[in-house]
Formats: C-alpha cells, structure tokens, sequence
C-alpha cells in the first residue's frame, strides 16, 4: 500500500514496511507474459528439472520488481527511486513465502535532495537472505 | 593475462562498444497488465486521473518495467552476450538507476553496451561475468534510466 513517508521522519537502521509475496506458477506465467521473459525454466518443469534445478523457479527480475515495488510503495507518491539493484545469491521458488525487507542505512542531504541509502533484501520462508541488494531514494521534506 | 584466460584480445574489443537503439512505445495497457502480474496496486501505474492529479502525464512505469518489459528486445539492437566455451550462464543481478519519470505515451530508445569483463576462479571453476549495461532515452533526447546486468558463464 502506498504511504507518504518525509525524509525527517527516518531513522537510521530502522525497517521499512515489508512487503509479502506467495508466488504461484500462475503467478510466473502471467509475468512471463507481461515481461516477454519466456525462459522455460520458469514455466516448464519437465525443461527445469533437465537443467538440474529442483524444479521451475522464480525469474530474478521478477524478484527484482518486488523489491521496486516495496520501494515504490515506501517513498509514496512525492518520493523517488533513484536507483536500487540486487544480486541474486540463491534460487526460490513457488509454494514458499517471500518477504521483502529493507532497513536504512544512511541519511543525508545533496543538491537539495533529501536521500536515504537503505540494505534491501529478500528472504524466503526458511528467513534465508536469497536476493540482496541496496537502493537510494529521495523523500519529500518537511523544511 | 594468465595462459589460461578464456578472454580473448576479441572479446576485449567488444567492451564499451555502444549497439545501435532499438526503439519502442510505453504503452497504458502493457504498464496496467505488468502491474497487475507482479501484484501491484499503486493507482500511479493504474489510474490516469489520478496520475494526472499527481503531477503527470498519464500513467507512469513502475521501476522494472521499462528495462524488462518485452526482454530481450528491449535492449540495443545489436547486441549479442559474447559466445565463450563456458557451456551454463546465470543471471548474477539486476541494477538500474532512474532519472526521469518513464509516462505512457513516451517513445523510448535503447543502446547497450559491454561495460566490463571479467573473470574469476570460482567454486564451479572459471566463472566469466559480462556487465551489460542500457541506457534509455526519451523522445526529447533525455537519459531516463540507465540499467545494468550481470551475466555470469560457467
């Protein structure tokens, strides 16, 4: 959900609302579509399985847009993402819970933007750090 | 150069060399049905009203959508991953910066280039990482976000 957050109101090392996901293999296929990714080992199981994976897994960049999404969904409408990116360290896949999370690390004001440098990440439900990453955004001021 | 490094002087003219632009429309209806996929309810990527109110044009891009939408079109147009005697390829990560608002209406144009190239004795035995690197413009000639990739062969 989307919420307005100003830049004074952030705390170094305090979380930003986490943001959960419980992807399906329809969940995969309706991306696939949407994004052109047609990689069958995200869709085909039979084709996973003969890529030594356990079965199909979740896209990378799929995953990557979840975390723009808790991105977006912090900063509000006034707010912006400059930039953020992730590795992704380990495989999920559907059936398992994901849950975004992001914590600030830094704070500060230049050419008259008030940033934050956050840790992002996500972990599946064994609380396993899959995909971390780190971002930077802007927030409106109260000043 | 070690003797046995599979980068050749060839793959390293490759690096920094700039394909030529693929180009392409946002579009409302592909902004909505990507939103819809990933989840995500946020009315700036659904709500043309209520985009207007907030200061824009139409519907706007949410963060991943202008660098996947239709992959691997949109990127250059003439770039190719260097063929290399490694067999598996991973996707190591996504990185993208944003400068300016993508809108529904906006024509974009997409180079890509080789940004490094590199390699590594990992656990799996030679790794290769090729950063491929887009950078998108508008049709005013604006940089709207630039996008990097790591490829990793293996």
């Amino acid at each position: 959900m989307v919420q307005e957050t100003f830049w004074e109101d952030v705390e170094v090392g305090a979380e930003i609302p986490s943001l959960v996901k419980n992807p399906t293999p329809q969940q995969l296929v309706r991306w696939a579509g949407a994004s052109g990714d047609f990689y069958q080992i995200h869709y085909d199981k039979d084709f996973a399985l003969g890529n030594n994976l356990p079965g199909i897994i979740v896209h990378g960049a799929l995953k990557s847009t979840w975390l723009g999404q808790m991105l977006g969904d912090w900063v509000g409408v006034n707010g912006k993402i400059k930039k953020y990116g992730c590795g992704y360290r380990g495989m999920d896949v559907p059936g398992d819970t994901l849950t975004c999370r992001g914590t600030v690390t830094k704070k500060y004001v230049e050419d008259d933007e008030h940033l934050v440098e956050l840790e992002i990440w996500i972990e599946n439900g064994e609380g396993k750090k899959t995909t971390p990453g780190q971002a930077v955004v802007a927030l409106p001021s109260k000043g | 150069m070690s003797e046995d490094s599979i980068i050749t002087e060839e793959m390293r003219q490759v690096v920094g060399v700039e394909s030529e632009p693929s180009i392409y429309e946002i579009e409302k209806e592909p902004i909505r049905r990507w939103a819809e996929a990933i989840g995500d309810s946020n009315p700036l990527y659904h709500d043309e009203e209520y985009a207007k109110k907030c200061g824009y044009d139409s519907i706007i891009a949410p963060p991943g959508f202008v660098a996947q939408y239709a992959f691997p079109v949109k990127i250059g147009k003439s770039f190719r991953r260097l063929e290399t005697p490694l067999k598996r390829n991973l996707n190591g990560g996504n990185d993208y910066e944003f400068f300016k608002p993508v809108q529904a209406g906006d024509t974009l144009s997409a180079t890509t280039k080789l940004a490094e190239l590199y390699e590594r004795e990992g656990r799996l035995g030679k790794m290769l990482f090729q950063i491929a690197e887009t950078t998108f413009k508008n049709q005013n000639g604006e940089v709207v976000a630039r996008a990097r990739y790591t490829g990793i062969s293996y």
